[in-house]
């Protein structure tokens, strides 16, 4: 960790800057509505109820019914949980697959840099959607390959960003001298290289979870990722579209719940980065 | 200039043979046999059997590597498993209106951002700053199949000025062929727009602090001259960055866009090959958009050092 001073000067930042704290609260209400959907939710987001079929707002159910006559206020709350397990998931392959690559890459140098850098080079050639569509093609259209496709997508953001760090930080005087104390490798990788690492990848692993839920629910959309009855705000998008004139509420909930959740997530991001580094400040 | 050119051309070879690698293993070697998943799990073992054969899956994969990188090298890149068109024919057939629904986009977006940039960073913390702040913020994060669907809803449904989907190629009648990009285009473009004008607004921010700056305006220039003429040229540089890492992203998004807007372009064909498990369209379309993102960014690249001759020199 960086010092304590480095740390409150950075939380005095973010307190002061009104995109972190938006995003902040919009994320937190994300995190409070997945963590309390059963208790939320007003109906079974999976119940059909034929007598009310796409009624509009009303009390009894505020963000109207679908087609089935389901519950859509309950279906956007349970929804959040599809879209918090992508984002989380994503996040945790790209992790898993690209912080070992890049401590490697940026740590070793030489030929195992170039090895890595090269294979990445190559993820990153594809544009990213093409390359997720393709994955979950081959796999088959089911929600865990969805995920695990955008996650590998993602390694190379993280793989570049921690291999930076790496080359940065290891060129300080507290490495070489736990080196001429004798550490090991590992030693150093994780006590000096990695706790140094950490802010980058909380900034980064913010807009990464942001990108996530907009791809799964894009991936939905398009039928390719959560398969009904599962509710996904993808899968509710794709289905309003068939009632636009109809009944527009169908789509209008979980599209505002997708664009609140990711701009919550992007905001944060940039609010952690500018409180970490102001020179970047937009 | 063009030593430059031919260094970064021939850097580009390897990566593109990485590239066919790993668009190659999508069908072949990655978990599950595309002849199953053609023909469904129940299929029986003979008719399994003839389709491996026929297709040549019964080889060693180096040697079906080498033909199909040989053929794809040709332009043959295989034909549809449902309707036995050659691959690259199909695309070629639906290019043209991906490729107008992107130079659409491109447009409007550019439209959109370089003015709205210039001038929320000449007038900064105004009006005009604030909601272009908002509008970078909100444009990033609007999922565009959300936005698209607002806009069917607004323009083609409530106003009806619009079509809300379908295509009309350009030959058939040039209005409405530019009226049935309208909505896609804005839905495609929105995300460019909005980090467009960021970006803009960052690089000229930066711009207008600099010393040559400061020597223009007191050699008493006009503001106009000294914004589009020194600032703007060099804040540009980051825009082309931008818009180069960004051409991937249009790509993907395209896919999506024309999925909703029912466009027949090269992302639908992929969408409709998926779900008819015609993997040689889907693997065409793969590396076809692929080699496409690595010429554009080829492209940004000397572009890039255009603007910016001291590149050239890494």
């Amino acid at each position: 960790m960086p010092p304590a001073g480095l740390t409150a000067i950075a939380v005095r930042q973010f307190r002061r800057s009104w995109v972190g704290l938006t995003g902040a609260a919009l994320v937190g209400l994300f995190l409070l509505v997945t963590a309390l959907a059963p208790v939320l939710a007003p109906y079974d987001p999976i119940a059909t109820d034929f007598a009310s079929v796409l009624a509009p707002p009303s009390p009894a159910h505020p963000f109207g019914t679908d087609d089935i006559g389901r519950d859509i206020l309950s279906r956007v709350i349970h929804g959040s949980r599809v879209s918090l397990q992508a984002g989380l998931f994503t996040v945790a392959v790209a992790l898993a697959v690209g912080l070992p690559l890049g401590l490697a890459a940026g740590f070793f140098g030489g030929r195992v840099d170039d090895l890595i850098m090269r294979g990445i080079e190559v993820i990153l050639a594809f544009p990213t959607l093409v390359l997720a569509l393709g994955i979950t093609a081959v796999l088959g259209p089911k929600l865990i390959h969805a995920l695990f496709a955008i996650g590998i997508v993602f390694v190379p953001h993280f793989a570049r960003l921690i291999r930076g760090q790496v080359l940065s930080v290891k060129e300080n005087d507290f490495v070489a001298a736990a080196r001429a104390l004798g550490a090991s490798d590992l030693r150093v990788i994780r006590l000096h290289v990695l706790p140094n690492c950490l802010a980058p990848i909380l900034v980064q692993s913010s807009f990464s979870i942001a990108f996530a839920i907009l791809t799964e629910a894009a991936l939905s959309f398009l039928g390719l990722g959560t398969q009904p009855p599962t509710p996904s705000w993808g899968i509710m998008l794709a289905s309003g579209r068939g009632y636009l004139e109809q009944a527009p509420w169908l789509g209008a909930f979980p599209g505002l719940a997708i664009f609140l959740t990711v701009l919550g997530f992007n905001l944060l991001g940039d609010g952690i980065r500018d409180a970490l580094d102001p020179r970047l400040k937009v | 200039m063009i030593q430059f050119i031919g260094r970064r051309l021939l850097a580009t070879v390897p990566l593109l043979v990485l590239v066919s690698v790993v668009v190659f293993s999508f069908v072949h070697v990655l978990p599950g046999d595309p002849a199953v998943l053609f023909l469904g799990e129940e299929a029986d073992p003979q008719t399994l059997a003839r389709l491996r054969a026929r297709l040549g899956f019964d080889r060693p994969l180096v040697t079906q590597y080498a033909e199909w990188l040989g053929r794809a090298l040709q332009g043959d890149l295989g034909r549809s498993l449902r309707t036995n068109q050659p691959v690259t024919e199909a695309i070629l057939q639906r290019l043209p209106v991906t490729l107008q629904l992107l130079a659409f986009a491109m447009t409007i977006s550019l439209l959109i951002a370089i003015p709205l940039g210039i001038v929320s960073a000449v007038r900064r913390n105004s009006g005009v700053d604030l909601a272009s702040t908002a509008f970078a913020l909100v444009g990033f994060s609007l999922p565009n199949f959300w936005l698209g669907l607002i806009l069917i809803y607004v323009f083609a449904l409530l106003l009806r000025w619009l079509p809300p989907t379908g295509f009309v190629p350009p030959g058939v009648d040039v209005g409405e062929s530019v009226r049935s990009l309208v909505l896609p285009s804005i839905t495609l473009g929105t995300a460019l727009a909005a980090l467009v004008t960021r970006q803009l607004r960052s690089g000229m921010l930066e711009v207008l602090r600099q010393d040559y700056v400061r020597t223009a305006q007191a050699k008493g220039l006009s503001q106009r001259i000294v914004v589009g003429k020194h600032a703007l040229k060099n804040a540009l540089i980051a825009v082309v960055t931008v818009i180069g890492l960004q051409v991937g992203g249009l790509l993907g998004n395209t896919i999506i866009t024309e999925s909703l807007f029912a466009l027949p372009g090269v992302g639908r064909l992929m969408i409709d090959a998926v779900f008819a498990r015609d993997f040689f369209i889907v693997q065409g379309v793969i590396l076809f958009l692929t080699v496409g993102y690595v010429v554009s960014n080829l492209i940004v690249d000397v572009l890039y050092s255009v603007l910016d001759p001291r590149i050239r020199l890494r």
